[in-house]
């Protein structure tokens, strides 16, 4: 399977390590070019779009608790606020410029060869952008409305890249890691004012079970 | 002469045909489609974002909570990454119950679908006969995990437990008196596998049934062949699975072609369509009920024969029995770690994908070594033949949004996840 991609592919791409599949790492401005070839290449026939998966690598590997050194206090459920599931609106969590935050991952199956590649893209720049591939797959452009609006990435060349799956009138892009999994903003049915009206969340973020790397013994 | 425009028309999302929450626009000229713009979101509740802050086994009930007709199958690929995840390999009893609840989920699932399509375009009674059988298929659900829907019954590792060696029975009350809950509980005198034999081997006579009922009915047909014709290329590269894709005329489907779990050992054929047309999904779906059918059967026998664990013996995964806890400090450690933190999955990223009633549901999962996954991506089936709707519908009566809704088997849990 390398091999067939190594003879066939056209544009530039490197293999990704820690996958169950074979995975290639390409940028954005080869991506039309090894797409292309990916799905008309004969060789290839990668017919069908599987997949369209977005990804926000901000705390990727980061813990809420320590596994390394003993304390004396225990865990304390009031600690600083970093992942999604403890910050609420308007807290400022994230660093000014991160590399390589976003990933657009795709998931492509070849029916007539019966094997499936996953072909990654990493983007740095605010905002971030890529080229759409709905030109190549049909399929895409709802795909691509998914993760426009779940994480704010910009899908060049795009048909129409409005929002999908969220409210009208959202803002935002709640599928982000500095978005507070409480929300910004909740709804209720005013009397006074005869309808429905929106204001900040009410809730107060809380984390029942705080993330945790252990390593292998 | 007055002019007449193109109007603009509202079909839902409080309709009783849009199966859930489905708002469509149609532009409508006369009473011809000339485009439908689907506007989904109205169920959306972050199903992914929720599950990634919560420990692995925490999100399983979620998974029933997407497609909520075919429950176990979303269950059974999301356990199946985390598999894969850790690299585990679970006993063999549980495949087999796993393979098995997968394909009384498929006939749960085709059975409402049956019914919800048929009363859509016109037939009432399919209904009645299609829920007649699904109860007992719920029982099913409610004896082996508690529930008849949210089951929450695959773990990664096998499975919560092993299937009842006695099923719930009917009681005496003041509408039944006793011959007749007799008569009720004719097939419940013995274990659960009892049961589902004696509703495979009648199964069969109740598909029958439903065929008489509408496979050559001349009304079913006028509403169903060659509506929402999709050719087998274009079914491809629309993102296309399932009998979606089977009715276009694609040999394809993951149980045979990655097959997961035993489905290697069962014994089973994949229909086929040819004309790609809504009547021929219909037929694709009514033979895959015969066949889910025959995998059940030899699902039963091979569980009758065979006793052994369900679960793997780790008790990094799996939670240790409850009497060893009463006796072993060991055991009861692993609870309380099991229960308050999870386990921790090793980095890396897994798709698994399981051949789900309405075509490839898959799960992406990355990993970053945490007790959490750091991104769960669900690849719902209903989402990309929703997506093609506006391609499907284009030209057709507005009466055939009707059917081609119902021919997609769109359920709104995991299309808006």
């Amino acid at each position: 399977m390398e091999n067939l991609i190594a003879k066939h592919i056209v544009g530039q791409y490197e293999l990704e390590e820690y996958s169950d599949i074979l995975t290639i790492k390409t940028n954005k401005n080869s991506l039309l070019d090894v797409m292309n070839s990916l799905k008309n290449n004969k060789a290839l026939d990668f017919a069908q779009l599987t997949d369209l998966c977005a990804v926000d690598y901000y705390t990727y590997g980061e813990t809420e608790w320590g596994t390394k050194e003993a304390t004396s206090t225990g865990y304390s459920r009031g600690i600083k606020p970093s992942s999604h599931g403890r910050i609420k609106f308007e807290d400022k969590t994230l660093p000014n410029k991160m590399e390589n935050r976003f990933c657009v991952a795709y998931h492509l199956l070849s029916i007539s060869n019966n094997n499936r590649i996953r072909v990654k893209v990493y983007l740095s720049d605010a905002p971030p952008i890529i080229k759409s591939i709905t030109s190549l797959w049909p399929a895409a452009d709802w795909y691509e409305r998914e993760a426009f609006d779940l994480f704010g990435i910009l899908f060049e060349g795009h048909p129409d890249l409005r929002r999908l799956l969220s409210d009208y009138g959202f803002i935002g892009h709640p599928f982000r890691k500095d978005f507070p999994l409480i929300g910004n903003t909740q709804i209720r049915y005013d009397p006074n004012l005869k309808r429905i009206i929106q204001e900040p969340v009410s809730i107060t973020p809380r984390v029942l079970v705080p993330k945790v790397i252990r390593e292998e013994k | 002469m007055k002019e007449f425009k193109n109007f603009t028309m509202n079909f839902g999302p409080q309709h009783p045909a849009a199966h859930g929450v489905l708002r469509l626009v149609l532009q409508m000229e006369g009473e011809v489609i000339k485009s439908a713009d689907p506007h989904i979101g109205l169920l959306h509740r972050a199903t992914e974002k929720l599950a990634e802050s919560k420990p692995y086994n925490q999100s399983i009930g979620y998974m029933d909570r997407l497609d909520y007709v075919s429950m176990m199958c979303n269950e059974h690929a999301y356990v199946l990454a985390i598999e894969k995840l850790l690299s585990i390999e679970i006993p063999e009893r549980a495949k087999y119950i796993r393979v098995m609840f997968d394909e009384i989920t498929r006939i749960l699932n085709h059975l409402l679908w049956l019914g919800a399509h048929a009363l859509d375009i016109g037939a009432m009674s399919v209904f009645l006969y299609a829920f007649r059988e699904r109860e007992d298929l719920m029982d099913c659900y409610e004896a082996v995990s508690g529930t008849r829907m949210h089951a929450t019954y695959y773990r990664p590792g096998g499975v919560a437990r092993d299937l009842p060696s006695k099923m719930p029975k009917y009681i005496t009350s003041t509408l039944k008196n006793n011959e007749q809950i007799k008569e009720q509980n004719y097939n419940r005198e013995g274990s659960m596998l009892d049961f589902i034999n004696d509703f495979a081997s009648r199964f069969p006579g109740c598909i029958d049934e439903y065929e008489n009922l509408l496979t050559d009915n001349r009304i079913w047909k006028q509403r169903t062949v060659g509506i929402g014709v999709v050719e087998p290329e274009r079914a491809i590269e629309l993102g296309f699975t399932g009998p979606m894709l089977r009715g276009s005329g694609i040999d394809w489907d993951l149980r045979k072609k990655q097959p997961y779990e035993v489905y290697d050992k069962m014994n089973f054929d994949i229909p086929v369509g040819k004309t790609g047309d809504s009547y021929d999904r219909y037929l694709v779906r009514m033979e895959e009920l015969r066949q889910s059918n025959k995998i059940i059967q030899q699902c039963t026998q091979w569980l009758h024969n065979n006793p052994g664990p369900t679960m793997i013996d780790d008790a990094k995964v799996a939670p240790p029995s409850r009497d060893n806890m009463k006796v072993e400090m060991e055991s009861l450690i692993h609870h309380f770690k099991l229960f308050t933190e999870g386990y921790c999955t090793p980095k890396g990223e897994v798709y698994t994908a399981v051949e789900a009633p309405k075509g490839e549901f898959g799960i992406y999962m990355i990993s970053d070594g945490a007790n959490k996954p750091f991104r769960l991506k669900i690849r719902a089936p209903g989402f990309p033949h929703l997506a093609a709707l506006n391609e499907m519908c284009k030209d057709h009566m507005l009466s055939d949004v009707v059917t081609v809704i119902g021919t997609q088997d769109i359920v709104f849990g995991e299309i808006d996840r």
